[in-house]
């Protein structure tokens, strides 16, 4: 009698179970949906408020003290016009800065990309213990810039040691291509993981179509891989580019701007402009200057080689 | 965690009450003070890393004498200027900073409190190591002062067969260097340490040694510098080669490895390898340890009368009251400095790690450079002050000045020399112009 009762009760009960559970079904994803809406605050919050305090707030007090004239503390600051503006472009050592740092881009953007994406295709072609080569090669972008500088300062001056009395430290020339061999040094290996990714994503059957067409290795490189890679290219370039224009750890570490100024990059140039009240206003407005200098290469880059990027 | 904070407080506010009851009327003055709740604060942005661990010692023991509250934040080495630009736009800035030299006076001026009549000021026993903007305000007065000059070990002169008398001059010192360079190999030491034109150690040439190029300067045309000069002539540049020269080519190290750094100068001279060490009064308690006897001798660098030369002396050791903040918290910071440099222990402290002070009640120096320094002024000796103070754009101008000598470290041509010169002289002009406006 129970037993039956209890199966009655059953066959009573499922169908309500269904439409119960069909209905929960419904409501669970639409009311996850409000619930993570309403809190979804919480989780972009932080991150929004440190973006404030951290970057957009200071970013804002920059440009308004780039306009100020001359102060100790900032809350005194007064805004005078362009004078900072006017200082800084007539600023001989910024212009140094600005070429040399220029001419430093240009070189380390062109090696480093040419030497990235030579070691990933390299790498690509199923020679044994490349996983093993990856990891050598990504390595020295684990060590910080400054640790790096101070390393490389060290093996340079030893080996100048061996035909010359000068250190890298007295010559523009040996400081600018130490700078250039520590910087291919370290993210050469960062962008051949970029190229790899992108390598590994060209279709096998493209190439294989270009196999059968008869193309050579060549060709199938530039006609088919490297359109292929294209966003790697983008992004690899834009990467560089950037980090050249910025870099200062490195700077800092390996020649500190040595001889006189001459190997000052433009970050270190406005950061030693800075501890000097005199010059604080100029270096200020350097630094905005620097900023809309390196946004505007940035976004030119991004849309020249976008340009270039293949539909898969 | 506040309720714990506040109960050890007022436990540490009862303990001083007791404790303080039992000393003289000065201190049981200030005592009934804090004990009474009408206090103030100290907050000391300290611009010497080296001497940050004693200062917070010296603050610990002055909170659980006294029981008023003393925080000590040290900049660190090379930020003080940017970090007191930061603290001075907080709501607690500090009430107690540096201020050590007429740039400071006119950037950090107008932040000063005038210590005219103070009880610091009626403390002090000269008025030498003071700072005074244009109108005549004590913006900040010297805590203590300091020397440099040549480091000897006379053990070292002796062995070599000379006596320190022979060095009375640059000519006396020249023998003796030159010839113990010449032997090092058979005595097993050398005439100089290292003279590393790295970050560590340019300081010592482009700083300290130029010193004597600006005073010699000063001295002929017969009135110390108040501000910074537009122009410098360089008359006494060549004295300074001769000195420079001396150092790098009589050392330890080759002049052409000296651009890198990487060597210890100052392990070089207490090991026993060199028999002299160009640096400061500060060095002492690091030198004696191991050199007992050595001594500091003056830049002999070949200038006419210079047997009645002293050592350089002077400090950009000079405290500033923080003019905006609560009265209560600047008498606080008055009553800390007074305590500073009045109390037995407490100014032993600061004399071990900072030289002389010169205050009416501090404790006796017991630095043999500076006792060094005192007895050449005793013998009638004209201390050579620090004209080096009024470098102008100091940081820029060092850096021409280092990279000029390093090339001339790596060939010791008359060009590069020229290239020295116009670091040094040209580059003053250039960087006075550059601070200006």
């Amino acid at each position: 009698m129970k037993t039956t009762a209890a199966a009655a009760d059953g066959a009573k009960a499922n169908p309500v179970k269904k439409r119960k559970k069909a209905a929960y079904k419904s409501g669970h994803s639409s009311m996850t949906k409000r619930s993570l809406r309403k809190w979804s605050w919480l989780f972009i919050g932080p991150v929004f408020a440190a973006f404030i305090i951290g970057f957009i707030w200071p970013f804002a007090q920059g440009i308004y003290l780039s306009f100020c004239g001359k102060f100790s503390v900032i809350s005194q600051a007064r805004i005078k016009g362009f004078e900072n503006y006017v200082k800084a472009f007539s600023d001989e050592t910024f212009f140094h800065s600005f070429w040399f740092t220029a001419l430093f881009a240009v070189v380390s953007v062109i090696l480093i990309n040419l030497l990235a994406f030579t070691i990933a295709y390299a790498l690509t072609q199923g020679v044994k213990g490349s996983n093993l080569f990856r990891t050598v090669f990504f390595m020295p972008n684990l060590i910080g810039g400054i640790v790096l500088g101070y390393l490389w300062s060290m093996i340079f001056d030893g080996l100048l040691d061996l035909w010359t009395t000068q250190n890298l430290v007295d010559n523009e020339t040996y400081g600018f291509w130490g700078l250039i061999i520590l910087l291919l040094w370290q993210q050469v290996g960062y962008m051949m993981i970029i190229y790899i990714a992108g390598l590994q994503a060209v279709p096998d059957d493209m190439i294989e179509a270009a196999k059968i067409d008869g193309a050579t290795k060549t060709q199938t490189l530039f006609r088919v891989i490297i359109p292929n890679v294209m966003p790697s290219i983008t992004i690899c370039t834009f990467l560089t580019l950037t980090n050249s224009f910025k870099l200062f750890d490195q700077n800092l570490a390996l020649t500190g701007g040595k001889p006189g100024r001459l190997t000052e990059m433009l970050a270190l140039n406005i950061s030693n402009g800075y501890s000097n009240m005199a010059t604080r206003g100029m270096a200020q407005a350097k630094a905005v200057i620097f900023f809309l200098f390196v946004a505007a290469l940035g976004i030119a880059q991004l849309v020249a080689t976008r340009r270039k990027e293949v539909q898969q | 965690m506040a309720a714990l904070m506040a109960g050890t407080a007022l436990a540490g506010c009862g303990g001083n009450n007791n404790s303080s009851s039992s000393k003289a009327d000065g201190t049981a003055d200030s005592a009934s003070k804090a004990a009474s709740g009408a206090k103030g604060s100290v907050y000391w942005l300290n611009f010497k890393p080296e001497i940050d661990e004693t200062l917070q010692a010296l603050a610990k023991k002055y909170t659980e004498t006294k029981g008023v509250e003393v925080k000590v934040v040290t900049a660190a080495s090379g930020t003080y200027s940017t970090t007191l630009t930061a603290e001075m736009d907080k709501s607690n800035p500090p009430t107690l900073f540096v201020i050590g030299n007429q740039q400071g006076v006119k950037d950090w001026g107008d932040f000063a409190l005038d210590l005219k009549d103070t009880a610091i000021a009626k403390e002090l026993n000269t008025d030498a190591y003071n700072l005074y903007d244009a109108n005549g305000k004590l913006v900040s007065i010297g805590y203590c002062y300091e020397c440099y000059g040549i480091i000897a070990n006379p053990d070292l002169i002796e062995k070599a067969g000379h006596k320190m008398e022979e060095i009375k001059n640059f000519d006396g010192l020249k023998a003796v260097a030159e010839d113990i360079h010449k032997r090092a190999a058979e005595l097993k030491f050398d005439a100089f340490s290292s003279s590393d034109m790295d970050d560590s150690s340019s300081w010592r040439f482009t700083g300290h040694m130029a010193n004597l190029e600006y005073f010699y300067e000063e001295k002929a045309a017969g009135k110390t510098w108040t501000e910074c000069p537009a122009t410098i002539t360089g008359d006494y540049l060549p004295n300074f080669k001769n000195l420079y020269d001396l150092c790098i080519n009589n050392s330890l190290t080759a002049p052409t490895d000296l651009s890198a750094g990487g060597h210890n100068a100052e392990e070089e001279f207490i090991n026993g390898k060199a028999a002299f060490f160009v640096n400061g009064s500060w060095e002492y308690a690091a030198v004696s340890k191991k050199v007992p006897n050595a001594v500091m001798i003056p830049y002999y660098c070949g200038v006419e009368g210079e047997e009645k030369a002293g050592l350089n002396c002077g400090t950009e050791n000079c405290w500033a009251v923080n003019a905006n903040v609560s009265e209560d918290d600047q008498q606080a910071t008055i009553d800390f400095m007074v305590w500073l440099v009045s109390d037995p222990d407490a100014s032993k402290t600061m004399v071990e790690q900072l030289g002389v002070m010169p205050y009416k009640n501090a404790a006796p120096s017991s630095n043999g450079f500076l006792q060094n320094a005192e007895a050449y002024s005793a013998d009638g000796c004209y201390v050579m002050d620090w004209a080096t103070n009024y470098q102008p754009n100091v940081d820029e101008y060092r850096k021409d000045l280092v990279s000029a000598l390093n090339a001339y470290n790596a060939d010791q041509s008359d060009a590069n020399w020229a290239k020295v010169k116009e670091a040094f002289v040209d580059g003053w002009a250039k960087q006075y112009k550059a601070i200006q406006g």
